[in-house]
């Protein structure tokens, strides 16, 4: 019956659509390897390419930039957006779903609108555009992915057993640390996460919101995309796909392992 | 701590949402409904009729639903089969769809580039061949190419996290009840899937309806989206007032299909987090 | 049981992945039977169903239906219909398209549909009902549709999974007059499953009780309770004393070093026995009147008695009774000899295993 699925042609087209998924990927991969500056002729393996890159003074400030706004910006929208979702739960129904639909519109808005209506905002007050317009933009757009993944573990049980800590002789600061954190914490990591992945994958907003001459990755990417894409990019390509794969395949394992026991 | 005390926690997440999200959109609305003098006007707004950018909105409405419906129609038999195989079920399987959604968009885009690129990966292996070039770089085809793959796995999750949610015996007891296998998925299957439906959808169509990147980089400036228009009045232009309300008008039918869409999504069940 | 069977199983074999589930099963229903088969979770109770159903294919053996095999027949193709466990109504259809489902696929016409929809509310008490959503209605009333949806398409057979499990213990009495009504009125078989049994033996015609993937005991409610042929079928029904025994001759047992009166014959002489005595079937006397003295430790009011156990003889002896004896208080219990059941000891390692307690 339900097997009529668990056919060789469906797991054919699985594997089609795998080999569509990772193929551009791992022509990058390979075309990084490639000793010619061609895009179609296999000249023989070398490393030059990975060389070149971490000799690229553009390219390290791209990587620096990419990771120091992605690592700060995901603190900050962490911690506001922690403290926000705690707060929020105690407030009225009526109030919560107010505010969680303001916090909805960066989720739900286009990109390009968030970048070119904060670029906006930054000229009216004055603030000339920077790394520092970045992060706050940064910032701005992962603090509802932050408040959406702590809320639903707050919901369930922190306020009862938060009371039921404090009926237990608890203060209230040990009550939080000691029973509600370790319940929410996974939404907080979580949270914390997405913010991260979400601002090192981040273009448009970035394209935007930056100063002259601040780059990350993506920027840098698309102004070479424009002049002629350079192999040293496939060589930062193929450095981004390994790290991606080393973390997320680490902690899949991991949550897997949490999920067995 | 009383609930009251509890509440200010939220003080600064709903101070910067105010001033992140509010301030912003009147920021744009203002912009667009005026003059670069700052005077009122609607002109910004009009402008849409002009033939360029109507073909530039219609274009990328076009795209759009293509590349949207090209990915409903690959990811829901992709989902069907991980839920069926059970291969779903050890999770590594999921894992593999879902990854490239975590690699940097921008290098995945030009990963098509370097393929479909005149001197690029796919021509000189035809004309290795012998065979004439194959024009699709800097076609609508490239851009919908370059969106199908650049969303896929957004369709993939939602689906298929709707779909391992729905109950086995409610699909056994829809056998049981002597549906064959095409009525069970036309009529009990399919239409439990419509929340994970309606946010793959929004998921793909929103950035789809409004992306740049996408048709710049796969489409070499031939290929004008609405969202090219919009960008190049940010930059190259200048004209912030007719990118603004060029943008107002984009806004519209991105509420408009979200609207229709959560209808679809009632209770939620789709939500990608 | 005299009528013709509608279902056969077969020498059925089972497995899933390492764990064999069903061993050499074999199983008759006859026509219009109300039959329970009652276990504790795991016993294979509910893989047999699947396998009535067509849900789950035996490894080997056959299912024969009115005399034909069935074994590779899916379900849609069977003239038999389930009541799943947790109702498996359709969550976007309203009471009349789930009702109408069935009938819809095998292409009846819509005067019949809508009739059919009358006559099948009107059976489960729920007439009116017709346009309310799935999510409206209470669990009982979402088990009477699951029943409604079922019972329209008139199978032979219906399959009911625990269909009683997630109701509320009065909700559950009133459903289970209606099964019994239903099965009445409709001449439907119904193979029913439950680990609960007091529904086993309030609604069924036939009981067979399962541990591990046997048999362990087929026959009325009655027979299961009043002659349980094991130490599994006794504990598993009712509360028991199941005590350590011998036969000292026919019709007369040794336990806690008294010798009891009873009824059991063929045993042997000087055999080990297990002894069944139901907690209701024990007398308490005054202390010196009974056949063993001991004393009340532990007492609790139940409703309708009171439930003490009493330790005398060096057992711990459950027992019921209308009147109150206060903890601490010397008595001494009694039990006529018609009352105590006697059963072999399992003998191999392997009937040991059947006796475990899953």
């Amino acid at each position: 019956m339900i097997k009529d699925l668990k056919n060789p042609l469906s797991y054919i087209y699985l594997g089609i659509i795998v080999i569509f998924l990772y193929a551009p990927i791992f022509t990058l991969v390979v075309l990084s390897f490639n000793r010619s500056r061609s895009m179609a002729v296999w000249m023989g393996f070398s490393v030059d390419w990975y060389r070149r890159m971490i000799a690229d003074p553009m390219i390290l400030e791209a990587i620096w930039n990419t990771f120091s706004i992605a690592l700060v910006s995901a603190v900050i929208a962490t911690i506001i957006g922690t403290l926000g979702a705690i707060g929020v739960t105690a407030m009225r129904k009526s109030r919560q779903t107010v505010i969680l639909a303001f916090n909805n519109i960066p989720l739900l808005n286009a990109d390009i609108v968030i970048g070119i209506s904060l670029m906006l905002t930054y000229l009216i007050f004055g603030i000339s555009l920077s790394w520092g317009t970045v992060l706050l933009s940064h910032i701005t757009f992962s603090l509802p992915y932050v408040v959406l993944s702590v809320m639903p573990k707050l919901k369930q049980t922190a306020r009862m057993n938060y009371e039921a800590a404090l009926d237990l002789g608890a203060t209230p600061i040990n009550a939080f640390i000691k029973v509600v954190l370790p319940d929410v914490l996974p939404g907080i990591v979580s949270g914390f996460l997405l913010a991260f992945t979400m601002s090192v994958d981040d273009f448009v907003v970035t394209h935007f919101t930056r100063g002259a001459g601040i780059n990350t990755i993506s920027t840098l990417i698309y102004s070479q995309a424009k002049v002629g894409i350079k192999p040293t990019l496939f060589a930062l390509s193929t450095i981004i796909f390994a790290v991606v794969l080393v973390v997320l395949t680490v902690s899949n394992i991991i949550s897997n392992r949490k999920s067995v026991a | 701590m009383t609930l009251k005390k509890q509440s200010l926690w939220s003080a600064p997440f709903i101070i910067w949402i105010l001033i992140g999200t509010i301030v912003p959109l009147l920021a744009i609305c203002y912009y667009g409904f005026t003059t670069r003098d700052g005077n009122w006007t609607f002109n910004n707004i009009i402008a849409i009729g002009k033939a360029e950018h109507a073909r530039a909105l219609w274009l990328a409405i076009a795209l759009a639903i293509s590349s949207t419906f090209l990915c409903f129609v690959l990811a829901y038999p992709i989902a069907l089969i991980l839920k069926a195989s059970k291969l779903g079920e050890k999770g590594f399987i999921v894992f593999l769809f879902i990854l490239p959604m975590w690699m940097n968009f921008l290098l995945r885009t030009m990963a098509w580039q370097v393929i479909l690129e005149k001197g690029g990966l796919i021509n000189s292996m035809i004309a290795g061949a012998g065979l004439p070039d194959l024009e699709i770089i800097n076609t609508p085809w490239a851009v919908i190419l370059g969106m199908v793959y650049d969303f896929l796995p957004f369709m993939i999750l939602p689906i298929y996290n709707t779909l391992i949610k729905i109950d086995n015996q409610i699909i056994e007891a829809a056998y049981d009840l002597g549906a064959s296998w095409f009525t069970v998925n036309l009529k009990v299957i399919l239409p439990l899937c419509i929340p994970g439906i309606a946010s793959g959808v929004t998921m793909v169509f929103v950035p789809s309806l409004t992306t740049f990147v996408i048709s710049n980089m796969l489409g070499g400036g031939k290929i004008n989206l609405i969202g090219n228009i919009i960008e190049q009045e940010f930059t190259t232009s200048a004209n912030w007032n007719l990118g603004s309300g060029l943008s107002l008008v984009m806004m519209v039918f991105i509420v408009v299909s979200m609207m229709f869409l959560s209808k679809l999504d009632k209770n939620k069940e789709g939500n990608f987090i | 049981m005299g009528n013709t069977p509608i279902i056969e199983l077969k020498n059925i074999y089972k497995s899933f992945g390492e764990t064999e589930v069903l061993t050499d099963f074999n199983l008759e229903v006859g026509e219009k039977e109300f039959i329970t088969l009652l276990g504790p979770s795991g016993c294979g109770k509910t893989t047999i169903l699947r396998i009535v159903g067509g849900f789950e294919k035996p490894d080997r053996g056959s299912v024969i239906f009115q005399g034909e095999d069935i074994t590779d027949v899916p379900p849609n193709k069977r003239e038999i219909n389930t009541v799943f466990q947790k109702y498996a109504l359709f969550p976007h259809m309203n009471v009349q398209d789930n009702i109408a489902f069935g009938l819809k696929i095998s292409g009846k016409t819509d005067q019949y549909i809508k009739d059919k929809i009358q006559y099948a509310l009107k059976l489960v008490n729920l007439d009116g009902y017709e346009t309310r959503s799935i999510q409206s209605l209470s669990g009982g009333q979402q088990q009477r549709i699951a029943m409604a949806r079922a019972i329209v398409n008139e199978p032979k057979v219906l399959l009911l999974d625990e269909p009683l499990g997630a109701l509320d213990l009065k909700l559950r009495q009133d459903m289970e007059y209606e099964l019994i009504r239903l099965n009445n009125e409709l001449g439907i078989t119904f193979i029913y499953v439950t680990h609960d049994q007091e529904e086993a033996l309030t609604m069924s015609d036939k009981v067979v009780v399962m541990n591990m993937g046997y048999i362990q005991q087929m026959g009325t409610p009655e027979e299961i309770y009043n002659e349980p042929e094991n130490a599994f079928v006794a504990d598993f029904i009712g509360d028991s004393n199941i005590i350590d025994g011998v036969m000292e001759e026919d019709r007369l047992v040794r336990i806690c070093g008294e010798k009891w009166p009873c009824v059991d014959e063929g045993f042997g002489s000087r055999k080990p026995v297990d002894v069944v005595i139901r907690p209701e079937d024990i007398i308490i006397r005054e202390p010196g009147k009974g056949k063993l003295d001991g004393e009340v430790i532990h007492n609790v009011f139940i409703g309708v008695h009171y439930e003490m156990e009493i330790l005398a003889g060096g057992f711990t002896w459950l027992a019921q009774n209308t009147t109150n004896f206060k903890v601490g208080s010397r008595v001494s219990i009694d039990v006529t000899p018609s009352n105590i059941q006697i059963m072999h000891k399992p003998q191999s390692i392997e009937e040991e295993a059947m006796e475990i307690d899953a």
